[in-house]
């Protein structure tokens, strides 16, 4: 970096400015090359269609952009989703569900929300208190957890009717998909949470310093666990969200490779893997990105296998510029 | 640099408290199955299960030398299930073609997460999830999405199905050279120790002027030309180049790693703990279908997953404990 300081004050300006609004710009380059080259891209059902997809990618990676923020990782995003994805049909499906509609319905929006939650203590216990690693303490559930969710459906695809609950997933408010709502309701939360708490303060205290944060008397424990049962949570809500849009649920597809995504998502939003910063409304940046290249791809005819690739550029590249930055 | 003690039992013992977790809970599990079911110890179940396991082996082995460097190669599967394509491809001209050319392609992704992680000074656990979508994705261009299948006419079916000698498999036959030769890089030469090194502390190892970049271009290589070899046997053991193979074959590897007691932090592990370790989880299968076929329980495959994540928390929590006594007695000292 010390060759471009030499060539004025101008050029660094720009270039300075270039990466750190990098995301932005890319999106800027993406939306510009779909409008001159994609057929109907300026349409309300893209802009719907896309929304409904980007939304769980969002919600998981603002979860995800937490538990980076101290330092950590969570892989088992997906197995969680297909955990409470497979929790909500059977109980609204079960004798007491049908016999108590509204109680039922009640019951397999937060019940799940609970087990996801309680995934989340888990994780967050083995690596605050027992102060495992946190891609291995996270690894115990995804291999697990949707174990579990198919053991409890018995491998089945779980079918069914139920207008009430798909309304998370195929509703609309102001003809914009209720979970766009949900996504940008969920990020004001915790904007404000990482900018204007105690708890956001030593989040990224952790990240940037653990050790400085524990001597100056943080609770990094508790803060660090809250992380965890954040990001199950939110995970939690997206496999509900993903089983609403289906009308169905699949314990073996539900949340599938969630966790490449997230962690794409976050770090194209510039969440640094050593923690220290939670920017949330990048990770959202970066769940668009992500979609809108997939669905670039996909509606000019390049294959689903390009598009891994493809995926796999942005990542390394968002990273690359990442690292370069702090040189 | 010759390590006298690399073979004293006690010794490694020593060095390696972690490691004896697996291996009683190994010993035990052989114990059980033994004891209670009749053709557990028959030569078929014992080749067939080795047989299967020789590529979960090999990607742990290279897995190891990875995190022995503080580490991880996410790309592994993808790799194997990349390589096995190719081999497939290449099997019309025989195995002594198409197995050194496969793992040579998996020896280029490897190279291909050095150079990013050595020179790019991008983070080895992201360098190496693009490489895993990138191989996904390659894998799946190049076979059209299709399984592709073997030519039967040539030797190359031979490697995954035909015993040496007509005694042991061949792939059971590769893997232990592989083995062997990689127990004794780590243990017995400069290279092996500058790994460990850098697991120890890499701007320790910068400063004494140990060859670093060396010792990681060296590791990601090694992991990549193990997944390549995971992939000819996959394509050789089951007649076809599988491109939708693979998928958490990295995870399997790194709990293998893990409950042999390497320390992902780096710079401490050994290589027969890890073969021990990829056994352990791979005869949790062996034995639940053993207890299937008695009848008296029924455990669908979906309770494999729970089991092999319990087995994994029980080794981590015991492994927690032996670290945390560990590291107290160093402190007093």
């Amino acid at each position: 970096m010390t060759s471009l300081t030499s060539e004025g004050p101008m050029r660094t300006d720009i270039t300075t400015r270039l990466k750190h609004h990098g995301g932005l710009v890319a999106l800027a380059i993406i939306l510009l090359f779909n409008i001159v080259v994609t057929p109907n891209f300026l349409q309300a059902q893209t802009l719907a269609v896309n929304i409904s997809q980007v939304a769980t990618i969002a919600i998981v990676a603002m979860g995800m952009t937490l538990v980076i923020a101290t330092g950590g990782i969570d892989l088992s995003v997906g197995a969680v989703m297909a955990l409470s994805g497979a929790l909500a049909p059977l109980i609204f499906l079960s004798d007491f569900g049908t016999a108590y509609p509204a109680l039922g319905l009640i019951a397999a929006l937060l019940f799940p929300l609970v087990a996801a939650l309680v995934c989340g203590l888990f994780n967050g216990v083995i690596v605050a208190v027992l102060r495992v690693q946190p891609i291995i303490a996270t690894l115990i559930l995804f291999i697990s957890g949707r174990g579990i969710a198919q053991v409890l459906t018995n491998g089945n695809l779980q079918t069914f009717s139920n207008p009430e609950f798909s309304y998370l997933g195929t509703g609309k408010i102001l003809g914009f998909p209720f979970q766009g709502w949900l996504a940008i309701a969920i990020a004001c939360l915790l904007f404000w949470l990482v900018n204007r708490t105690v708890f956001g303060r030593y989040l990224l205290a952790i990240g940037g310093n653990e050790r400085a944060a524990k001597l100056a008397g943080g609770p990094v424990r508790s803060v660090k666990i809250g992380a965890y049962v954040i990001c199950s949570v939110l995970s939690g809500l997206a496999g509900l969200i993903v089983v609403a849009i289906n009308s169905a649920s699949d314990a073996a597809r539900n949340g599938n490779l969630m966790e490449l995504d997230a962690i794409a998502a976050a770090v194209v939003g510039g969440a640094l893997l050593q923690g220290g910063k939670a920017p949330i409304f990048g990770a959202i940046l970066g769940a668009v990105i992500i979609q809108l290249v997939k669905y670039t791809l996909l509606a000019n005819g390049v294959e689903d296998e390009v598009a891994l690739i493809a995926k796999a550029a942005i990542i390394l590249a968002a990273v690359y510029i990442q690292q370069a930055r702090k040189e | 640099m010759l390590d006298q003690n690399a073979f004293d039992l006690r010794k490694y013992i020593s060095r390696n408290p972690q490691s004896v977790a697996v291996w009683i809970a190994l010993f035990v599990l052989i114990g059980f199955g033994l004891l209670r079911y009749d053709n557990f110890g028959s030569a078929y179940n014992i080749t067939s299960f080795l047989n299967y396991n020789a590529m979960f082996i090999a990607i742990s082995v290279g897995m190891c030398f990875v995190i022995l460097t503080g580490g991880i190669d996410l790309s592994v599967g993808s790799v194997a299930a990349f390589t096995s394509v190719v081999a497939a491809y290449l099997s019309p001209y025989g195995i002594e073609v198409a197995m050194p050319l496969a793992i040579l392609s998996g020896v280029g992704f490897g190279l291909f997460n050095a150079i990013c992680i050595v020179y790019g000074r991008i983070p080895p656990f992201i360098t190496t999830l693009a490489t895993m979508l990138g191989a996904k994705g390659g894998s799946l261009v190049i076979s059209g999405a299709q399984t592709i299948a073997v030519d039967w006419g040539s030797n190359f079916t031979q490697l995954g199905m035909e015993k040496a000698f007509g005694v042991v498999p061949w792939t059971i036959v590769i893997v232990g050279i592989l083995i062997v030769g990689l127990w004794i890089v780590l243990e017995m030469t400069s290279l092996g120790r500058t790994i460990l090194a850098v697991g120890g502390g890499e701007d320790a190892s910068v400063m004494m002027g140990l060859k670093v970049n060396r010792a990681k271009i060296f590791v990601y290589a090694l992991s990549g030309g193990c997944a390549g070899l995971a992939g000819v046997f996959l394509a050789s053991g089951f007649g076809a180049g599988q491109p939708l193979e693979g998928v958490g074959w990295e995870l399997s590897a790194i709990a293998s790693v893990v409950v042999g007691g390497t320390l992902l932090t780096g710079g401490m592990g050994s290589i027969p703990a890890t073969v021990a370790g990829a056994l352990l989880l791979g005869l949790v299968f062996n034995i639940l279908n053993f207890e299937n076929g008695k009848g008296w329980i029924s455990f669908s495959a979906y309770w494999q997953m729970v089991i092999r994540g319990a087995f994994l928390f029980a080794v981590i929590l015991f492994q927690t404990r032996v670290m945390n006594r560990r590291s107290t007695v160093e402190f007093a000292k």
